[in-house]
């Protein structure tokens, strides 16, 4: 590991102020990603500024309705969390699916929304890679490439973006708040996460100095009424090969609302709008099912190793939508 | 470079003052109930800082990446990999090892329960598998669940390559029911 100057921060004015201070600086929270990387010489920050002291770890319940999860917040609290568990199942289960007991009570949420990909060519600097070394190529694209993205990829990267929880906040139209050089700012989760396009070194709308300090889930008719589903190698502490956020609001027998994302598929948390415009509006049935699965996998661009993507996907999305509609959330149990 | 203080009252406990910004820190936390205070090099881990200037070696290095569970350690109750952690984020911190868990020739009731259930065969695992337990024992329990599949899920941290898996769910189990009546 490279040295670096270890400083801790009690306020978030002079966490960003160190952040600001020298170019290649780093925010360490629960240290899952950022220190095991670090061992794998893929992150080399000269300053790593220690955010733990910071007061940013409520979960609390907003006025009005719906809930604000500080940033600081490990992943454990959140996924027990009574609000969390009995108001938004998606997000605690998402949570709990990811990593191991251990890891969770480490992570925070900020730092689970900053992860970075599992892809096994950006974690061995031995390879090329255009996210650590922009132009070097993408030995991925032509490699093995079984766990990798079939949506939203480019001809400069096609690594997934490796976080459960990223995908159940998306499907409840979350907003990250963010401290900044020019204050405070919104940014809708959906938005936040950017594909890799021509500049995959760039990953989030995140500014140099930026600092993220809550998610805001909304009240909502739907997010009771949520699941999330995994599908991947093992039973448990693996990343996800495909999974499923669904959330569904019903109104006389008829779906009147549906939210719904993907995991483990795509090169960022991949909101499946053309999805939930083919169940709104519908009576749930077993052929409503298949055609949203077949919608979700539109597009889909699978590469030699992960062509089985597409129907394990497909799968996915109609066990996610038995599983609820069995549990009796679809009006009458089926 | 350490210096062993037995931590009794809280006018003894370590400060939680912040750190000063350098390669090199001065550290304080406790260890098994006793102070310690260390001048590290930033990059040094927790599970380096309790091995190699500690010399406290039950918690082992495995992985080094928090995907094998063999360097599992409580901090402040709560069990967590001590490998994806730098020492200098536990200022002020109460640290258990598995050194820590017997009360003197008494064993921890995980550490029996190893012992009758056979729970190990190289042993390489045994203390990350053992702090482990013992923190999942402290966390909240969904009742619902079978008592089988909560534990193989809340043990799933912790990899074991001889497959001693099947004991190891028994001594955990037995761990849990146990602890039952101290729950209620």
């Amino acid at each position: 590991m490279k040295q670096f100057r270890y400083l801790q921060r009690t306020t978030p004015h002079e966490a960003m102020a160190a952040l600001d201070a020298t170019p290649n600086s780093a925010f360490l929270a629960g240290g899952t990603t950022l220190i095991d990387l670090m061992k794998l010489d893929v992150e080399q920050p000269s300053d790593v500024i220690d955010i733990n002291p910071l007061p940013l770890d409520r979960i609390e319940a907003l006025p009005g309705g719906g809930v604000r999860i500080g940033a600081l917040a490990r992943n454990s609290e959140v996924a027990r969390h009574e609000l969390i568990r009995t108001q938004y199942p998606v997000l605690a289960e998402a949570l709990l699916s990811g990593a191991s007991p251990q890891l969770r009570n480490m992570a925070t949420v900020g730092g689970n929304i900053m992860q970075r990909t599992r892809c096994y060519y950006f974690r061995d600097v031995s390879f090329a890679c255009n996210k650590r070394l922009p132009g070097s190529g993408c030995p991925a694209l032509d490699g093995f490439n079984r766990i990798h993205a079939i949506f939203g990829t480019s001809e400069n990267c096609i690594a997934t973006n490796p976080s459960d929880m990223n995908v159940a906040l998306t499907a409840l139209d979350s907003m990250i708040r963010v401290s900044g050089r020019n204050g405070e700012r919104t940014i809708p989760f959906e938005d936040f996460h950017l594909v890799p396009g021509e500049s995959p070194q760039r990953e989030t709308l995140l500014e140099k100095g930026d600092l993220i300090t809550a998610v805001d889930i909304p009240a909502s008719s739907f997010a009771a009424n949520s699941l999330y589903l995994k599908v991947r190698d093992r039973a448990s502490y693996e990343f996800a090969l495909a999974s499923v956020a669904l959330a569904i609001e019903m109104s006389d027998g008829r779906i009147a609302n549906a939210r719904m994302a993907f995991g483990g598929v795509a090169t960022k948390p991949w909101r499946a709008r053309n999805v939930e415009q083919v169940l709104t509006g519908s009576e749930p049935s077993e052929d409503l099912f298949e055609r949203a699965a077949r919608a979700a996998v539109e597009g889909a661009l699978p590469r030699r190793d992960n062509a089985f993507k597409v129907e394990l996907l497909q799968r996915a999305v109609v066990k996610a939508l038995r599983v609820l509609r069995q549990a009796g959330k679809m009006g009458v149990r089926a | 470079m350490t210096k062993e203080t037995p931590v009794l009252t809280e006018e003894s406990a370590v400060s939680i003052a912040t750190q000063q910004d350098s390669s090199e820190l001065t550290i304080s936390f406790n260890v098994n109930g006793v102070r310690r205070d260390l001048r590290l090099d930033a990059r040094v881990t927790l599970l380096d800082a309790l091995r190699e200037h500690l010399h406290l070696t039950g918690t082992k290095k495995g992985c080094d990446h928090g995907q094998c569970g063999a360097c599992t350690v409580l901090v402040n109750g709560v069990r967590v990999n001590s490998c994806l952690s730098f020492a200098a984020m536990h200022q002020g911190r109460e640290i258990t090892t598995v050194e820590g868990l017997a009360n003197g020739a008494e064993l921890h009731p995980v550490q029996q329960a190893f012992l009758e259930h056979d729970a190990f065969q190289c042993g390489y695992c045994t203390p990350g598998q053992i702090m482990s337990a013992t923190g999942f024992l402290s966390e909240p329990i969904d009742s619902h669940t079978d008592l089988e599949d909560l534990i193989r899920e809340n043990m799933s941290g912790n990899l074991c390559r001889c497959g001693a898996y099947p004991n190891i769910l028994a001594a955990v189990l037995q761990a849990l029911e146990n602890s039952k009546g101290e729950r209620q």
